[in-house]
């Protein structure tokens, strides 16, 4: 990505989650609004263990994520999501606490905006903390990345902490390209289902 | 006693066997005074995993959560939460998720709290706008049939339907006068 003094600095969301997923074959993965998705197909693919939302259910990720993990619990799941997302399903927070899924890791792609509608400000450009609040809230694990050196650290606990983890990524606000996807969420869904051959 | 109890049949523990029977696993709820002892029983029961929800908007998307995932759900809620649930109906539509909820109608027979009546008069048709069955309750031998029909029905098509737990059954919550 080239240099842009015109967006925040931030870390490049495709490698953060590339890292998480590619080549990963057993986490089970539920994509959010917007980016979210296509960083899913970026990392790994349309792989039959992603599915994602488009459109209705925005904050709706991370409580999809929840009734994976509880039904599934000797299987990874990992929710990608936008800060907008995230914020418009921020009691969800609670909801996962109470359940204490130890399978279960929240990713936020925090750009501070909603981009797909015109870049405008998320109340975390106003210094609201993601991570701070999933802390407040009882997450075990419930971290802030900005640093690219700490990277892989935060991708382990993603992958292997005991959780619920959550991981706010703060991510660079410069556009990134959109590419093909699958919307069709029956498609997704009865091949999330036939991998997991529970039908 | 919060609740008044107008008819006295366990029809709770009827309606606990049926979701038993259909393999419902996780039970998501906000709750409500109508679904009390329900509540108690599924949390009694080890086959049952409770999801208490901050927002029952949160319902739809944990049942098609654990569906991808090979579980069944069920979603308890008043009628208020059928309200909050709406846009995430655009998740059930577009990925045909089965969709099981039983709803204690407030603002039905006999309310007695004006700020209930809007969603109690609204429940059926906002669910027959999604295309949802909603299927009326008002006695207490039609309790268990009627969900143990739906569950069929949900399961089998992925489709969507609330069963309506009316104040004729479940009996109204009192105020001081």
């Amino acid at each position: 990505m080239t240099a842009d003094t015109k967006t925040r600095r931030g870390l490049d969301r495709r490698e953060v989650v590339k890292k998480i997923l590619a080549g990963n074959d057993e986490v089970l993965a539920i994509g959010g609004l917007g980016n979210a998705g296509y960083d899913l197909v970026a990392a790994r693919g349309e792989h039959p263990l992603n599915f994602t939302i488009h459109g209705a259910g925005m904050g709706g990720a991370p409580a999809m994520g929840l009734g994976l993990a509880v039904v599934q619990p000797g299987r990874r799941v990992v929710v990608v999501l936008g800060d907008g997302d995230m914020l418009m399903g921020v009691g969800s927070l609670a909801t996962i606490v109470a359940q204490r899924p130890a399978n279960l890791a929240v990713v936020v792609m925090d750009n501070e905006s909603y981009q797909e509608t015109g870049a405008q400000a998320t109340a975390t450009r106003f210094g609201v903390d993601i991570a701070g609040m999933a802390a407040a809230a009882g997450f075990p694990v419930a971290i802030r990345l900005d640093d690219r050196t700490q990277i892989d650290e935060a991708v382990d606990k993603v992958l292997n902490a005991p959780g619920p983890v959550l991981v706010n990524v703060k991510i660079s606000d410069a556009p990134v390209p959109q590419m093909p996807k699958v919307r069709d969420g029956v498609l997704m869904k009865l091949k999330f289902r036939e991998r997991l051959a529970v039908d | 006693m919060e609740e008044q109890t107008a008819q006295g049949q366990d029809w709770q523990a009827a309606v606990h066997q049926v979701l038993r029977e259909a393999g419902i696993s996780v039970v998501a709820y906000v709750p409500d005074g109508g679904h009390r002892r329900l509540i108690d029983l599924c949390a009694a029961d080890t086959a049952m995993r409770m999801v208490p929800l901050t927002t029952e908007a949160e319902g739809p998307c944990v049942l098609s959560g654990a569906w991808l995932g090979g579980g069944r759900g069920v979603l308890l809620m008043q009628s208020s939460g059928l309200g909050n649930c709406i846009n995430n109906f655009g998740l059930l539509k577009a990925g045909q998720f089965p969709f099981l909820t039983l709803i204690t109608v407030r603002g039905s027979w006999g309310e007695a709290n004006p700020w209930m009546l809007y969603m109690g008069r609204n429940t059926r048709p906002l669910l027959e706008l999604a295309d949802f069955h909603a299927y009326e309750v008002n006695h207490a031998e039609e309790a268990a049939p009627t969900v143990a029909a739906a569950a069929q029905m949900v399961f089998s098509c992925c489709s969507g339907a609330g069963v309506l737990l009316t104040q004729r059954l479940t009996g109204a919550k009192r105020f001081e006068a």
